[in-house]
């Protein structure tokens, strides 16, 4: 039995499949509205995130499921003090895979040891969110034709974004690519993502605080949000806060063929004059996600059509 | 200084300066019933200083603790007045137990009954990560311990 805690748990067969699964749900999505009959998707969130538990539900029911479950701790048996193992071993006799988010780092790790389905991790903290990377993953693809070659510009937040770190180590193993990481010193990407990823793969990459600088040369412009939270005081956070946003007249320097990505949800890092741009996929990542999640559902549960 | 040959049993050798003690602690030496020698800052043409640590009778030792503690360490187990066996440490693919995870954001920081288990993400700089969290277990976990 097969779970998904980890981007890197696929191979890069795996993915390849699951993109290709993926692209003819797309095109054909009703030969799929079917192949899950009978099967039951439980969501266990544990705390809300209503983009991403709508989309696995989605996926369930366009694949011919159907879906029980919780979003929130407080209207489980969480909240009564039951662990996780237990909570997912329950859920397990009834349903036939699982999709968790937990604010603890690890817990969909330890739902998938004692659940006996499989279990997808939908986000875990600040650790590992494996779908967001997949519909990442599959709008790059979609957009740019494959992986290999590209610039890709990673923006913001780089330090906290799980979901920069998971596609740094997703897209590290296509060669050609190489990455452009824009932050502010204080949210640069972590010691251990460019030593044990980029390093070790032998990925090209450079740092630079400048968007204005970068964006000429990108393929791909994957933005997150820069927190105010994050920074150590009021006044670094003032000076930075306008260099992440990502503005009509910014992007008149880039490529016409540049992907403007974004995990969402979006507040203010890109302007919504963008929105109507041909380059802007950060919706297209939505519909995207649906899919691919469709396709992992089906690999986990072993069902073709 | 001179101490004298075992007959049976085993001698620790190699052990950084200083970590003697602590691996004596950790085995919990004291309470295994026979003559244990302990040596500290033993000259070594190999490492300048060294601990040692001579046990009278032949235990059984976590080699996984010991080698994730100071895997340079070598244990000679010493038969009949005769080294029988020596056994070179290397560090162990994971621990478990040895250590706890300081991340609170962890699912161990709130669930008692898993175990605290770490696996040897770099074996060049001998890092170990949680295996739940990916946090890093810092360096100084083998100097407290």
């Amino acid at each position: 039995m097969r779970h998904l805690i980890d981007i890197m748990d696929l191979t890069g067969k795996e993915i390849s499949e699951l993109i290709s699964t993926a692209s003819d749900i797309a095109a054909r999505p009703e030969r799929y509205a079917e192949c899950c009959r009978r099967k039951k998707l439980a969501t266990l969130f544990f705390e809300p995130s209503t983009r991403t538990r709508l989309s696995f539900e989605a996926a369930m029911y366009e694949l011919g499921g159907q879906v029980l479950g919780f979003s929130e701790a407080a209207s489980s048996s969480a909240s009564k003090g039951e662990s996780v193992a237990d909570t997912a071993r329950v859920v397990g006799c009834y349903a036939d895979i699982i999709a968790m988010r937990h604010p603890k780092e690890g817990a969909p790790m330890v739902a998938a040891a004692a659940a006996g389905v499989p279990v997808i991790n939908a986000g875990d903290g600040g650790h590992h969110h494996p779908t967001q990377t997949l519909a990442d993953l599959f709008t790059i693809y979609r957009e740019k034709g494959g992986f290999e070659n590209l610039t890709v510009g990673l923006c913001g937040d780089l330090k906290f974004g799980r979901t920069v770190h998971s596609l740094a180590a997703a897209m590290s193993r296509y060669s050609g690519v190489r990455f452009v990481l824009i932050s502010p010193e204080e949210l640069r990407v972590p010691h251990y993502i460019v030593e044990d990823v980029l390093k070790a793969n032998g990925v090209p990459f450079i740092e630079t605080e400048s968007l204005e600088d970068a964006l000429p040369e990108l393929d791909v412009l994957y933005m997150t949000r820069v927190q105010k939270e994050r920074f150590f005081n009021e006044a670094d956070y003032l000076r930075l806060k306008d260099s992440y946003i990502l503005t009509g007249k910014k992007l008149a320097a880039a490529r016409s063929d540049l992907a403007v990505m974004h995990p969402l949800p979006r507040v203010n890092e890109i302007s919504v004059e963008i929105d109507d741009d041909p380059r802007a996929c950060y919706f297209k990542q939505v519909i995207n996600g649906k899919f691919m999640r469709m396709a992992l559902i089906m690999k986990l549960l072993e069902v073709e059509v | 200084m001179i101490i004298g040959q075992i007959k049976d049993g085993i001698v620790l050798d190699h052990i950084t300066a200083g970590k003697g003690i602590k691996i004596y602690d950790i085995l919990g030496l004291q309470d295994i019933g026979c003559t244990v020698a302990m040596i500290q800052l033993a000259d070594s043409k190999k490492m300048g200083k060294k601990d040692i640590i001579k046990i009278g009778k032949v235990i059984d030792l976590d080699f996984d603790i010991l080698g994730f503690i100071d895997p340079g360490i070598t244990v000679n187990i010493i038969e009949d007045g005769k080294l029988a066996k020596r056994e070179h440490l290397s560090p162990p693919e994971k621990i478990v137990n040895l250590i706890r995870c300081k991340n609170p954001r962890c699912i161990t920081s709130c669930e008692q009954e898993i175990k605290h288990e770490f696996y040897l993400a770099d074996r060049e700089k001998l890092v170990y990560r949680c295996k739940y969290c990916d946090t890093e277990a810092p360096n100084q976990f083998r100097t407290e311990v």
